[in-house]
C-alpha cells in the first residue's frame, strides 16, 4: 500500500481505555501518529505500553475508546498485511531454520519483501541456516525483527525489541532499525530505555500508569519536566528562605551548600545573587532527560512514586 | 499453502511424532503378528486385524498430532505471533486439518506394506476401501485434537494426547484383544469411533462396507466434537 493523504491520519487511539479486572492498565489515552513517524512509547513496567500495543494489535479488545489504522480497524488492518509486529513475548516457531521461518511468514503477507533482502537487511543472515530454537538472545530478536519487517508492513508495531540482550545487541539492532525505517515507514516501539527513545524516536510519548503524560520531541519533553538545579555555597541561610525564592520549586542544604530545584532557574539565580550576594561556587546544571522522565511518570500519583521508580531501568 | 508445507514439515522433523505415528505401530505388527500369523481372531485372520489395529493406532496418532502442534504453538507464543499477520485462523486450522490427513498416509502404507509381508493379501480396491474408511474414520480424532490443542496446556499436553489414543485404541480393540465381545459393555464399544476404524479391516475383507452405524457413530461423534473444539477456539483465542 502506499500511503496517501487520504488513508486517513495514520494511527489514531481515541480515548481508549482497558482494565484487567479491577486493575487499570490504560486509562483514556489519545494519540496521533502521522504517517512516517517514529514514535517511542516509554514508560516505566506497568504504565500500559504493552496493553496498548496489543490493543493496536487487534490481540486486546478496548473496554473503552477506538483504534483506527491507516483508516482501518486493528484487524482489518492486520488481515490487509499494513501491520508488522514484535510482540515482547514469544519464542520463534520449532522444528524451522531461520530462513524457513522468514519465508513462512513471508507467505501471509500480499507484497512482501525479498526473503533474502530481509535476512541482509536485519543482519540475519549469516545465520540463516540455524534452528529457531539455537538462537541467542541478540539473534532471537533480529529474527523477529525480520519477520516483522518481511511482510513489507506500513507500520511496525515493537514491543520493548531490544529487552534482554545486551548493548553490543541492542547497538546493532538500532543500526538494522534505521536503514529500514529510512523507508518512510510509521513506527510505534515501547521501551523503558531512555537513551533509546531519545535517540531513535522523532517523537517520545510518556506513558505512566495508564496516561499519557506527555507528547512530543525529546527536548521538549525534558522542557516541559525539567527542573534545573542551582548548587552555591552559602552557609548560614535558612532552607525555608530559599524554597521560597521566585523561581524556586524546592531547596535542599547539604552542610554549607544548597541545592535548589528550580522552575526557573533564570529567575532564581537572579534573586539569589540580590539576596545573598555572598554566596561562592555557583553552579547552574540541565536536567537529563532521565529527570525529566522521572518527574512525569511520577507526578501524578505520588502514593505510587516509589514502585515506579523502582521499577524503572537507567541506561545513563 | 507455504503455511500447509511447513506444517508437514515441522510435523516430519518432530522425532517423537515420526516415531510413535510411524515407526511404534510398526514394532508392534511385527513383535506381536509374526509370532500368530496363521491364528485367527475376531473372525478373521489374526495379521489382517492387526495390520488394521495397528495402521488405525498409528493414523489416530497422527489425526491428534495438529493438537500436539497447537499446544506447543499456544505455549510459544507464536499463535499470538500468527495473529498479528494477515493469516487467517481459518487457513491455518485448514492447513492443520489437511496435514493430519496427509500424514495418516505414510502411516497406513507403511502398515499395509507390513502386513503384506505377513501374508495379508487383498485386491487392490479392497486395499483402498480399507484406507478410505480408515482415514473417514479419523475425523473425530482429528477434532478431539483440536480440543486438547486449544485447552490443554503444554506440560499436559504429551500425557492428554498419548492418553486420548490409548483409552480409544483400548475401547476399539486396537492392541489386539477386546473388552468385550458381547452384553452391555460391547454395545457401549460399538459406539465408540476407534473400534470402527479397526473393524476397516475386515469390512474391506468381506467387500460389504462398514454398517449403518458405523456411519453414524462417527458422523454423531464428529458432529457433536466440532462445537466444543469451536469454543475452545474462542476461548483460547479471547485469552490470547
Amino acid at each position: 500500500m502506499t500511503l496517501t493523504a487520504d488513508t486517513g491520519a495514520g494511527i489514531a487511539l481515541s480515548r481508549l481505555s482497558k482494565s484487567f479486572g479491577t486493575v487499570p492498565a490504560v486509562r483514556g489515552v489519545d494519540l496521533a501518529i502521522a504517517p512516517g513517524e517514529i514514535v517511542a512509547l516509554l514508560g516505566p513496567n506497568g504504565a500500559g505500553k504493552t496493553t496498548t500495543i496489543e490493543m493496536l494489535l487487534g490481540l486486546t479488545r478496548p473496554d473503552h475508546g477506538t483504534v483506527s489504522i491507516f483508516g482501518k480497524t486493528p484487524a482489518a488492518a492486520v488481515r490487509a498485511g499494513w501491520v508488522g509486529a514484535m510482540l515482547q513475548t514469544g519464542s520463534p516457531l520449532d522444528h524451522l531454520r531461520v530462513r524457513e521461518l522468514i519465508t513462512l511468514t513471508a507467505s501471509y503477507y500480499p507484497h512482501p519483501l525479498p526473503v533474502d533482502e530481509v535476512l541482509q537487511m536485519t543482519g540475519v543472515a549469516d545465520f540463516a541456516g540455524q534452528w529457531t530454537t539455537k538462537l541467542s538472545g541478540g539473534q532471537a530478536q533480529r529474527v523477529r525483527f525480520a519477520a516483522a519487517l518481511v511482510g513489507d508492513p506500513d507500520l511496525l508495531l515493537l514491543d520493548e525489541p531490544t529487552a534482554s540482550i545486551d548493548v553490543e545487541g541492542r547497538r546493532a539492532f538500532w543500526h538494522a532499525m534505521r536503514a529500514v525505517t529510512n523507508q518512510g515507514k510509521t513506527v510505534l516501539f515501547a521501551t523503558h530505555y531512555l537513551e533509546e527513545a531519545d535517540d531513535y524516536a522523532d517523537r517520545i510519548v510518556l506513558l505512566a500508569q495508564g496516561q499519557l503524560v506527555a507528547d512530543g520531541p525529546a527536548t521538549e519533553i525534558k522542557a516541559q519536566a525539567v527542573s534545573r538545579t542551582i548548587r552555591a555555597t552559602l552557609a548560614g541561610v535558612d532552607v525555608p528562605a530559599l524554597g521560597s525564592m521566585p523561581g524556586v520549586r524546592s531547596a535542599e542544604r547539604h552542610g554549607d551548600a544548597v541545592v535548589l530545584s528550580c522552575a526557573d532557574a533564570d529567575a532564581a539565580l537572579r534573586a539569589l545573587l540580590q539576596r545573598y550576594p555572598d554566596a561562592r561556587d555557583i553552579e547552574v546544571r540541565g536536567g537529563s532527560l532521565e529527570e525529566a522522565f522521572m518527574e512525569l511518570t511520577a507526578a501524578d500519583e505520588s502514593e505510587s512514586r516509589n514502585d515506579n521508580l523502582g521499577a524503572m531501568e537507567v541506561t545513563r | 499453502m507455504t503455511h500447509f508445507r511447513y506444517e508437514i514439515l515441522r510435523t516430519l522433523r518432530n522425532p517423537a511424532f515420526s516415531g510413535i505415528t510411524l515407526g511404534l505401530p510398526l514394532v508392534l505388527f511385527y513383535a506381536v503378528a509374526s509370532g500368530q500369523r496363521d491364528g485367527t481372531f475376531d473372525g478373521t485372520a489374526f495379521p489382517l486385524y492387526f495390520m488394521t489395529a495397528m495402521a488405525a493406532y498409528g493414523a489416530m496418532y497422527a489425526a491428534v498430532g495438529p493438537g500436539a502442534r497447537i499446544v506447543r504453538d499456544r505455549s510459544s507464543g507464536w499463535l499470538r505471533q500468527l495473529r498479528t499477520t494477515p493469516l487467517r485462523a481459518w487457513t491455518d486450522v485448514t492447513a492443520k486439518v489437511a496435514s493430519a490427513y496427509l500424514l495418516a498416509v505414510p502411516a497406513l502404507v507403511l502398515l499395509f506394506l507390513a502386513g503384506a509381508t505377513l501374508g495379508v493379501r487383498l485386491g487392490a480396491t479392497r486395499w483402498l476401501e480399507m484406507a478410505g474408511l480408515l482415514l473417514i474414520g479419523l475425523a473425530p480424532f482429528v477434532v478431539m485434537g483440536f480440543i486438547l490443542g486449544y485447552l490443554v496446556r503444554s506440560d499436559a499436553a504429551v500425557p492428554a494426547v498419548g492418553g486420548l489414543v490409548v483409552l480409544f485404541a483400548l475401547f476399539g480393540g486396537v492392541f489386539g484383544f477386546q473388552l468385550a465381545s458381547s452384553g452391555p459393555l460391547f454395545q457401549v464399544i460399538k459406539d465408540v469411533p476407534s473400534y470402527w476404524l479397526v473393524q476397516a479391516g475386515k469390512t474391506a475383507l468381506s467387500g460389504s462396507g462398514w454398517p449403518a452405524q458405523a456411519w453414524i457413530v462417527i458422523a454423531v461423534w464428529t458432529a457433536l466434537l466440532i462445537p466444543v473444539a469451536a469454543a475452545a477456539f474462542r476461548r483460547s483465542a479471547a485469552r490470547v
